[in-house]
């Protein structure tokens, strides 16, 4: 019994996941008969493609050789517009980490100030307030004027939109650290510094890690319309060619390798937080 | 005389409400605690004994008074006097070993790691949590949660210790089973110690002197009971002592009748010296002890 619990939902996923494809498959199975489409379309695609023997959606099978060709060479560099899938994601990764980081260090340290008093806090909220709804996108022409670089700006615009949740989630744990751990440490003449590290800290710190858990989640999701606009680098910019090179199995690839570094990014700052956390 | 390790002259406390509103929970209260004695504080609940007890350990200001400890005026939490808090606040982040190193190391900084540890060994040992020196917080039960309180608030020798309903969350079989260790360590070390409680029994077989609070607001200390019971009563035998009957059913009387309505009987009240009365002794006992005095004969 408790072996078919523990394969169980595997296996129903591995079902999921044949049958998709299955009728994936069944949906790009090259056509006898004339197709219609519509023409500005088929003016895109190219009449043979729009219309001739085989679908112009790839098939299971293409999406399949073509993971297994990125897979093969992923970090070959032919010049600024053709670079493997691996050298352009290494390209977003380095640009969230960078962004993130600063965040965190702007976030963490500023978090615990307006955690610890309520004046600060009661100044920086109309702020906070204002800044957090906008789209982290909006700032993007604001920061090539005055960054006057797209990289950095891509960095700028990560940064952005990466702060608010370690701030707010910061400034939360750090205010609700529980009075009896303060009372403890102020029974025992701890000072300031000390309780800031060996009592606050520790205390916040599940709460901060949600936080950063959040941010690198935003920051993966924004780095790939940063990419876009931006140009140049990046796995947002490759999804971005390869629709100009008309390539959807590229496209495609693309995706699936976002999703799995999203989720690997995640997975990451769930080990971390289950690292700092404490059964109460 | 000797002088008294805590002396309270006056103090009161006054809260403000949200709406402005001023309220006084106790005015006027004197009394102190000498080296060496178990002092236990009774009274219902919302008369402000915790409040009583965060003046005493620093971390509350009282509205108008006094509070000396060794001769010196309280102006904040001092390593002198330890506090063992009703909710144990332990850190779950930290073991056993963690929580207490963490103020044995802020008693005394200069120690290296070694020395620290071997200090707070002592510690989980006179507890007789030996063995759990490894695990956390979340792992240990009520009980074991409380030696582990206890063992810090005593690892960093302090002059004296404060107890704000220590075992009241605990059940009866371990509270008697870490009441009876209490009594130990606090013979064996000579420790000073004041405790609040709202457990008759718990009083009488911990305290030398039991202080009597009536119910806020404007609560006063009604009197001051002294136990005439021997010092070496065990929870086994308590009940077998002829004071035993006379000085619980005095505490009880007190917290079911006279704490309402002491307003009454207070005609003849000095609060700057509340009565020290020894309801254990009979009348013609009570006339040959020097404690069945009013206190004003001893100051
Ligand atoms: N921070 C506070 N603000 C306002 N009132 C308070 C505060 N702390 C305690 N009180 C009031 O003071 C009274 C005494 O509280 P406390 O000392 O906790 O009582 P006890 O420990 O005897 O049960 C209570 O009526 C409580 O409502
Ligand atoms: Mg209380």
């Amino acid at each position: 019994m408790s072996r078919l619990k523990s394969w169980g939902a595997p296996l129903l996923s591995l079902l999921i996941l044949l049958g998709m494809i299955g009728v994936w498959h069944a949906l790009t199975l090259p056509k006898t008969a004339a197709q219609t489409v519509d023409s500005e379309y088929a003016a895109l695609v190219g009449a043979a493609a729009a219309t001739g023997q085989k679908s112009a959606f790839p098939s299971p099978a293409d999406f399949g050789r073509k993971i297994g060709e990125h897979l093969s060479d992923p970090f070959y560099d032919r010049g600024p517009n053709d670079k493997g899938i691996g050298i352009q994601l290494g390209y977003s990764i380095g640009r969230v980490l960078a962004g993130y980081l600063l965040a965190a260090l702007v976030a963490v340290p500023l978090g615990f100030l307006i955690g610890m008093s309520p004046t600060v806090y009661r100044a920086l909220d109309p702020f906070i307030q204002v800044l957090k709804p906008i789209s982290p996108l909006a700032w993007m022409p604001l920061a090539l004027f005055t960054l006057k670089d797209s990289a950095v700006s891509a960095i700028f615009v990560i940064f952005i939109c990466s702060v608010w949740p370690m701030l707010i989630n910061t400034a939360f744990g750090v205010a609700s650290v529980r009075r009896e751990w303060l009372n403890v440490a102020r029974t025992l003449e701890v000072g300031s510094f000390r309780t800031a590290f060996r009592v606050i800290l520790p205390a916040a710190a599940p709460t901060i890690m949600t936080g950063m858990r959040i941010s690198i989640s935003i920051a993966w999701l924004v780095i790939v319309a940063a990419e876009m606009l931006v140009g140049g680098t990046g796995i947002g910019y490759f999804v971005w060619n390869e629709w100009n090179n008309l390539s959807i199995t590229n496209i495609m690839t693309a995706i699936l390798a976002i999703g799995v570094v999203g989720m690997l990014l995640d997975l990451m700052m769930a080990k971390l937080t289950k690292l700092v956390t404490f059964p109460e | 005389m000797t002088e008294p390790l805590i002396r309270i002259e006056g103090i009161s406390k006054k809260f403000t409400g949200r709406d402005g509103t001023e309220t006084t929970v106790f005015e006027n209260l004197h009394f102190s605690v000498d080296p060496g004695e178990f002092v236990c504080l009774i009274g219902h609940s919302g008369c402000g004994k915790t409040t009583i007890l965060n003046v005493l350990s620093g971390l509350d200001q009282t509205s108008s008074g006094y509070v000396f400890v060794g001769g010196r005026e309280v102006n904040g939490p001092s390593l002198d006097r330890a506090v063992i808090f009703q909710s144990h606040a332990l850190m779950p982040w930290l073991t056993v070993m963690g929580n207490i190193a963490f103020a044995v190391s802020s008693r005394w900084p200069e120690w290296d790691k070694d020395k620290v540890r071997a200090h707070c060994q002592q510690y989980i040992d006179l507890v007789n949590l030996t063995g759990s020196e490894k695990k956390r917080p979340a792992e240990l039960s009520g009980g074991m949660k409380q030696r582990v309180g206890i063992a810090r608030a005593l690892s960093i020798q302090p002059k004296m210790l404060l107890m704000d309903e220590p075992f009241s969350a605990l059940d009866a079989l371990t509270r008697g089973v870490l009441q009876e260790e209490v009594l130990r360590i606090c013979a064996e070390t000579r420790q000073t110690v004041f405790m609040i409680t709202h457990d008759v029994d718990e009083a009488i077989l911990l305290a030398d002197k039991i202080v009597l609070m009536t119910n806020g607001p404007y609560a006063k200390i009604a009197e001051i009971v002294v136990n005439t019971m021997p010092r070496s009563r065990t929870r086994h035998d308590l009940h077998k002592h002829p004071h035993y009957y006379r000085i619980r059913n005095h505490l009880i009387d007190f917290l079911v009748d006279r704490s309402k309505a002491f307003a009454g009987d207070a005609v003849n009240h000095d609060p700057r010296h509340p009565p020290l009365v020894t309801p254990g002794l009979d009348p013609a006992e009570a006339a040959a002890s020097p404690a069945g005095k009013p206190l004003v004969a001893v100051k």
